[in-house]
């Protein structure tokens, strides 16, 4: 089959490879080489690619004059928080669904996933006003409650799918030693979906550490904004820091990439379940 | 009556009691409440942070709330008369229509183009894949500052090549000026989610059985006509299906927009989701602000009930 290839063919298929990958690596590469580069390079006439002097002064304004390691932390408990809970909500609603005797399973399923195409837009000015009368303005919470809604339909539904796919004689076998449905759950099906969870949980966690405008709506101060309100408020008024902008930038995503390249199979097979499957 | 029916269950199973754990059977007839208890933390959390604040939403654009007047009162449909005259709203409405056919449309067509790339066999394949979920994971926020300065009027890297290659002789202002920033909102969008949908289209692409493909070459048929009459027709509903959802996300940009150029240079780039959220929360008139939600929320339903009806139809013509 290989050999068959024309080298035409094969040669056009490798400059198609290096065009992608340079689509998908090249701006966030010249955004590390950038936080590593002084400013009078940066706004030299020609751009320098490779950082020489080599300075970390952008990445020493991020931490030392911007204090980035509080959003950094911010985010750390937000994004952690949101994913715990929309593992246990999600696995709860996806085990009723997928095990248990209930009628209209996939009528409530199409409803919850119904439910997560709302608009954000329009669910932001309410809710303001709720977290306000609430006395959440500000908080963890405010933010942490808003995420598991948003994050735990598409949790329940890659679960759901997963549940499927168990075999039904764990269930029998479960009722056989006299286990009841909870114990089914937790001693047998969640201990057997460790890939799932670990997938649906990365999803949860990366939606939350990427969400921009409820945090930008909710938190007003730098001891509960997240990692994206920080740097989107990096901008100066007279001028954009380039470099300290590049530096943060770094910081917030090569964590999220290693995580995404190390778990990128899971990813991948998770994101897709719903466009194949229908 | 409720009584009666109650106590029916209750009293055999007493009786089964009695009679040993051989005829306890009835007990198992009766409605059992698990599923619903378990069903209960989504119900809450559905309920509490989308349904009612959608429902919220409605009642407020019936309303003059403003937090900046004080006012709060029953305004009937007046907001929604005044949206209608309204050109911010039109002109937030057009850049929003712009954005999500051109978006969508050069998302879907690049997407297929490395789908059917990464289709083939080559050396690297894996680490390319893997390469491509990086524009997707990255923040949105952080997509837009690094695009802030990729097209930056003065220092940006694009400009430089475009000068270095001939193709422009001075520095263009790319997000600062009325007549680009679109465009190089557009660009950042398409280059966060094209390869996304390049993965999704793989996905759909790998179902396909390798059998039909191999027929047709035994026949003597090009790649071109496997790719025509076989590939497209057996990916369509794969690609509608993701289109559809790609659309209906694009219609609703907002992080992009708000960070890069933050609806300008002169209102420009804004879109919707923008003005929604500068008429709430600088203008904070909640009122009004609700309107112009419950207006996009509104025709998002409708967008998404054309779709379904369409792909529904496409799909029995298939068949």
């Amino acid at each position: 089959m290989i050999a068959r290839r024309s080298t035409a063919r094969s040669a056009l298929i490798g400059a198609g490879a290096w065009a992608i990958l340079l689509w998908s690596a090249a701006p966030f590469i010249w955004q590390m080489s950038t936080s590593f580069q002084e400013d009078k390079a940066l706004m030299a006439s020609t751009p320098s690619f490779w950082p020489s002097p080599l300075t970390f002064e952008h990445y020493y304004n991020v931490f030392a004059v911007k204090h980035f390691q509080l959003y950094v932390v911010n985010s750390i408990i937000v994004a952690g928080l949101t994913t715990l809970f929309c593992l246990a909500v999600g696995a709860l609603a996806a085990f009723s669904l997928s095990r248990l005797r209930i009628r209209q399973r996939f009528g409530i399923l199409n409803m919850i996933l119904s439910v997560s195409m709302f608009p954000q837009i329009a669910l932001v000015g309410p809710l303001y006003l709720l977290a306000a009368d609430l006395g959440l303005l500000d908080t963890y919470a405010s933010l942490v409650i808003t995420y598991v809604a948003l994050g735990v339909p598409l949790v329940t539904w890659v679960l759901f799918g997963y549940f499927e796919a168990l075999p039904r004689e764990l269930d029998e076998a479960a009722r056989m030693d006299g286990i009841g449905p909870i114990g089914l759950l937790i001693r047998i099906i969640i201990p057997l979906s460790g890939p799932a969870l670990v997938t649906t949980g990365l999803l949860a966690f990366i939606a939350a550490w990427n969400e921009f405008m409820f945090a930008l709506a909710f938190t007003s101060t730098a001891e509960h904004q997240t990692i994206p309100v920080g740097i989107a408020n990096f901008t100066n008024l007279y001028y954009v820091p380039w470099g300290d902008v590049a530096a943060a930038s770094v910081v917030v995503t090569v964590p999220l990439i290693v995580l995404v390249l190390f778990f990128q199979r899971h990813i991948i097979e998770g994101l897709t379940q719903g466009a194949v499957k229908e | 009556m409720l009584e009666s029916t109650r106590s029916l269950p209750d009293r055999v199973g007493s009786v089964a009691a009695i009679g040993g754990a051989a005829v306890r059977r009835p007990r198992k007839r009766r409605p059992d409440a698990t599923p619903w208890l378990l069903l209960l933390p989504v119900g809450i959390s559905l309920g509490a942070v989308s349904v009612f604040p959608i429902l919220n939403g409605v009642w407020l654009s019936l309303r003059n709330t403003s937090l900046v007047t004080q006012e709060d009162d029953f305004v009937g449909l007046l907001n929604y008369r005044l949206l209608m005259g309204d050109a911010l709203f039109w002109n937030a409405w057009r850049h929003t229509i712009i954005f999500t056919v051109v978006s969508t449309a050069l998302e879907t067509l690049i997407g297929l183009g490395m789908a059917l790339l990464l289709y083939e066999y080559f050396v690297g394949r894996s680490i390319v894949r893997a390469a491509m979920l990086v524009p997707w994971a990255m923040p949105t926020v952080v997509t837009s500052k690094m695009f802030g300065w990729l097209f930056d009027g003065q220092h940006g890297v694009v400009n430089w090549m475009l000068r270095s290659i001939g193709l422009i002789r001075d520095n263009i202002n790319w997000y600062g000026s009325v007549d680009h920033a679109l465009g190089t909102i557009i660009v950042a969008d398409v280059w966060k989610t094209a390869p996304f949908m390049a993965l999704l289209l793989l996905a759909g692409l790998q179902t396909i059985p390798n059998s039909l493909i191999e027929a047709l070459r035994i026949d003597g048929g090009t790649a071109w006509q496997a790719f025509w009459y076989v590939r497209l027709p057996m990916l369509a509903s794969t690609l509608l299906i993701a289109g559809m959802f790609r659309a209906l996300d694009a219609f609703r940009v907002f992080d992009l927009v708000y960070v890069l150029t933050g609806g300008g240079p002169a209102d420009s780039t804004e879109t919707l989701s923008t003005l929604s959220y500068k008429t709430l929360f600088s203008t904070l008139q909640f009122g009004y602000g609700s309107t112009l939600s419950t207006a996009m929320f509104i025709t998002e339903a409708l967008m998404a009930a054309g779709f379904v009806v369409f792909i529904a139809r496409q799909v029995r013509l298939a068949r």
